[in-house]
């Protein structure tokens, strides 16, 4: 950055309790946000059950740039910038595959999986050329916890392990149990859901307890999921700060009142026999209970991975205004009967025609239009306040409608944009 | 093929799906639900028009009953996304039969949708193939397979009958 007069001052706009309207709108923050974050933080790109086999690729992006991640013949995973050395034509054109080589469709380029440059055509044309330089692009960093793949553009930095902290580790663990096998996979394809809107108005939403009774009651009153009980002011779930920016709304003080294995999914375990026994096989009588009545956590990792019980979101932004959720079912490696279900209730509820999502984006394009109203200039983010408080573990907790959740994300937004 | 076209049948057709059209035009939700027989399939797939609905996601993969709740959540009024309800006009062509079969008949069709709501007008473009089967009260759709021609990039809300 050259001059500090166009950069605006991120310290002036976001308040311990209230942020400016400004940071949804204003496109110099917005690349500031590319730099300081996107390009920098650990971001997720993809799950390694995606890539399964030796040659595998799938495309993926961090930020508005494409990726392509993919499985090497060493088993190792890589994220390729879909940008050919030459003259930085494109070359993957497939959402998904396998192959061993990527040639570039221009003047006929060779790299491997592994973006080296294996070959170019006619070869006594380039005298000096050293090949080694003239691989494609690579992600700096790449590290996986637990099959979920994370890229960060940084030399260096904090390790994944840390980026994710004691809570967001936590998280992810929780969700893996769920599977008799310890493992989740990403095979169901996902739906493209595309919002007028900046991504930082959808992160603060996925762990937001207040809007559910508002925004979802027409499928709540409807469908008696008893979801929006969760999401009440007598719940005794909580709202979270994990910190790192990584935020969740607990649902298992609720869950373990309830005391029912398997009501996290509005079912029971005589519906889904073959599902309990083998985690009961897995993990003993009582650890399985435990885990049956706990359900899966629903965990906003900063900056892009929203776990959400039973399907991931994937946050992309495209610009200040535009933006993509990926979205899937999660799929319990050893768990196909309740597989079939996770596929079936998260196809009703997300995506472009999504029961709940679409009520969600029309809140992300309203608030985007909003906010470009010149008055009140600030959002109010108060909500709990008097009442936040640390947890056994040291965390910031609130009541389940509270929003220590959204203030966790702006002081942990507001440390990265203002870090060097 | 050309030769045996069956006129009257085609006329009926095309009549049906006209009416279909106006009705999700109008949003005329409960009228339109009627046009659905018990064991009807909705079906909108996404990343393609082959994609296993039972394996893979789809933008809408309804049963008879979860047509019904589609339907119903319109009623509640706390539908937001279409409070107010998209305007919409919708061109239906290309209607040919593929295939009859006792009382059904399995038909294709193009669709052009123009949609303006809060966000912005945006235009959809679909293929369409129908099982229609015939009734006591004319044609019921058992099964409405709705291929968006962009249905492998990133879409906005579609939350109108489409
Ligand atoms: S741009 Fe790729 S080979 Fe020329
Ligand atoms: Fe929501």
């Amino acid at each position: 950055m050259e001059s500090q007069s166009s950069t605006p001052n991120i310290a002036d706009l976001i308040q311990s309790d209230r942020v400016h309207g400004s940071v949804y709108t204003d496109e110099a923050i917005f690349q500031l946000e590319l730099e300081k974050i996107w390009y920098k933080t650990w971001v997720y790109v993809g799950h390694a059950s995606e890539v399964p086999n030796a040659n595998d690729f799938v495309s993926k992006s961090i930020g508005p740039q494409p990726l392509i991640m993919t499985r090497g013949r060493d088993g190792v995973i890589r994220l390729l910038l879909n940008r050919c050395p030459h003259r930085a034509n494109q070359v993957c054109l497939q959402a998904k595959g396998n192959r061993g080589s990527f040639t570039c469709p221009y003047h006929g380029w060779t790299f491997s999986n592994s973006g080296e440059l294996r070959g170019f055509p006619f070869p006594d044309g380039y005298d000096t050329a050293d090949r080694s330089e003239l691989g494609l692009g690579q992600v700096n960093r790449v590290a996986e916890y637990k099959g979920f793949v994370f890229g960060s553009f940084a030399d260096e930095g904090p390790s994944l392990e840390e980026h994710l902290g004691a809570g967001g580790r936590d998280a992810i663990d929780r969700l893996v149990q769920t599977s008799p096998e310890g493992e989740v996979e990403i095979t169901a394809g996902f739906l493209q859901h595309r919002a007028k809107a900046n991504w930082k108005f959808i992160v603060e939403n996925e762990t937001d307890g207040y809007h559910p009774q508002f925004v979802h009651a027409s499928i709540f009153s409807i469908a008696k999921s008893g979801i929006g009980d969760l999401y009440s002011s007598d719940s005794t779930a909580v709202a979270r700060d994990l910190g790192d920016g990584h935020t969740e709304n607990d649902l298992r003080p609720e869950f373990r009142r309830i005391d029912k294995p398997m009501n996290w999914f509005g079912t029971n375990e005589a519906r889904l026999p073959d599902y309990v026994e083998k985690m009961k096989a897995a993990y003993g009588e009582e650890k399985a209970r435990e885990i049956m009545i706990d359900g899966t956590p629903h965990v906003m990792i900063f900056p892009n991975l929203f776990i959400a019980e039973i399907q991931i979101f994937v946050i992309q932004p495209l610009a200040v205004d535009e933006s993509i959720q990926h979205v899937t079912a999660l799929q319990f490696k050893g768990a196909p009967d309740l597989n079939r279900r996770l596929r079936q209730q998260t196809m009703g509820s997300v995506g472009p025609a999504g029961f709940l999502l679409a009520d969600d984006s029309e809140m992300y394009e309203r608030t985007q239009r909003g906010v470009k109203s010149k008055m009140p200039e600030w959002n109010y983010l108060g909500r709990g306040k008097h009442r936040e408080r640390r947890d056994e573990e040291g965390f910031m907790v609130g009541d389940a409608t509270d929003e220590v959740t959204s203030r966790g994300i702006w002081r942990h937004y507001r440390e990265l944009m203002e870090a060097e | 093929m050309s030769s045996q076209i069956d006129l009257a049948l085609l006329a009926e057709v095309q009549q049906f799906l006209y009416m279909e059209a106006r009705l999700q035009d109008s949003n005329l939700y409960s009228e339109w639900e009627a046009l659905w027989t018990d064991d009807a399939i909705y079906w909108v797939p996404a990343n393609g028009a082959d994609i296993d609905p039972e394996e893979q996601m789809s933008i809408i993969y309804d049963n008879r009953s979860r047509i019904g709740l589609r339907i119903k959540q319109f009623y509640t009024g706390k539908r937001h996304t279409q409070a107010p309800a998209s305007s919409l006009g919708r061109v239906v062509s290309n209607i040919e039969i593929l295939d009859v079969n006792g009382d059904e008949v399995k038909v294709a069709s193009n669709a052009m949708i123009f949609e303006c709501n809060l966000r912005a007008d945006t235009v959809w473009a679909t293929r369409n193939e129908f099982l229609l089967r015939r009734t006591e009260e004319g044609f019921r759709m058992a099964r409405k397979k709705v291929v968006l021609v962009n249905n492998e990039k990133p879409l906005y809300t579609l939350s109108f009958l489409v």
